[in-house]
């Protein structure tokens, strides 16, 4: 077994198997897994919020919004000899931690950010093969390009792969 | 509030917040010996602006089990806001107010006395906050969630993360017997900000 990569909060890495790449504690976050079955190059992003036009100063971090961190992640993976048409997508997170009622439309952040990810792969084109996403727990999540396989952790409960 | 962005604010806003910090980590260690009843004693709390990356790792990494209590704010600022402990310590707490009686699965006992805590907690914080800037600011009623330090944070991270690449926390550490490591985050909501500031009489 490869080296297992450490993505952190609002960041993304690339990958070739047999290494893998982790991301840990996915909240209202959502981890989008994309690997080429042939090359078998992959990459993880976690993203945090789903939208960067709608924020002033979103320059700072791209890889922290859907919309521009997927295509840059997908950007990333083919310079390390990726192809884009033979990407496949699965994604996880997107929890609604936190259920009281609020005003503001930053409190369903989570199904936001599920939407804007799975409108940016419709976009790029990337088909979306599995997903384990919502409910209202936090999610450590592994993906290895070797296999495609998805690992995904919560507090008291079984491992699952997606 | 302009362009500003939450780097520019926090000078100012920073130490209000640790003003805020003090006073309302005293009050809310008056009230919390008032219900233990022991002795509980306290540090001066630290406030911190922290990348988001950095928040996790201070409260032991990702994936360390945190007890969260989360409510929102209303009145003349809105808002949310959020105390945080280590399960363990938690668990202590509970034992504490339970007399020995708190299991160990977080059930429906241990959640409605954590909330209990929760909101003596982060009452002290809103009176502080309230009686320095002669505001009038209520919580609403808590909730509590029992997760991983990084799906908890992801919370305020995507209100703060509007803003900019940091949070606003408050890390304050109370002991009666053991240390308890309290985390606080103060999650206005954009336009409080700005409120918060001008009640005090800074104009930004």
């Amino acid at each position: 077994m490869g080296e297992i990569i450490k993505v952190g909060m609002a960041d993304l890495k690339t990958c070739v198997a047999p290494d893998g790449v982790i991301t840990l504690g996915l909240g209202s976050c959502v981890g989008i897994a994309i690997r080429d079955p042939i090359s078998k190059v992959g990459g993880l992003a976690h993203i945090m919020l789903p939208d960067s036009t709608a924020i002033r100063n979103a320059q700072q971090n791209i890889a922290k919004f859907a919309d521009t961190g997927i295509p840059e992640l997908v950007k990333q993976m083919e310079k390390r000899g990726a192809k884009r048409d033979r990407m496949v997508a699965k994604i996880a997170g997107g929890a609604t931690m936190f259920k009281f009622a609020g005003t503001s439309d930053t409190m369903q952040v989570g199904e936001r950010n599920i939407q804007a990810s799975k409108q940016t792969l419709v976009k790029l084109n990337i088909p979306l093969l599995a997903e384990d996403t919502g409910k209202n727990y936090g999610r450590t999540v592994t993906f290895f390009p070797e296999t495609g396989e998805f690992h995904i952790k919560a507090v008291g409960k079984t491992i699952l792969i997606i | 509030m302009g362009n500003l962005s939450l780097e520019q604010v926090s000078e100012v806003y920073y130490d209000v917040l640790k003003e805020i910090g003090n006073i309302g980590a005293g009050n809310a260690m008056t009230a919390l010996s008032q219900m233990l009843q022991c002795k509980v004693d306290m540090k001066v709390p630290q406030v911190k602006l922290l990348d988001i990356e950095e928040v996790g790792a201070l409260m032991g990494g990702e994936e360390q089990i945190m007890v969260a209590v989360y409510l929102g704010v209303e009145g003349d600022i809105t808002g949310s806001m959020m105390f945080l402990v280590e399960k363990e310590s938690a668990q202590h707490l509970l034992d504490k107010i339970m007399m020995g009686m708190a299991g160990k699965d977080f059930g429906e006992m241990e959640r409605s006395a954590m909330q209990e805590v929760g909101n003596i907690i982060t009452g002290a914080y809103l009176n502080s906050l309230s009686s320095l800037t002669n505001m009038t600011i209520y919580p609403t009623p808590p909730e509590v969630t029992i997760d991983m330090a990084g799906a908890i944070l992801s919370v305020p991270a995507a209100y703060f993360g509007i803003m900019g690449d940091k949070i606003l926390l408050i890390q304050s550490q109370f002991y009666d017997e053991v240390a308890i490591d309290g985390y606080f985050i103060l999650i206005p909501d954009l336009d409080s900000y700005a409120k918060i500031l001008a009640s005090l009489g800074i104009v930004i």
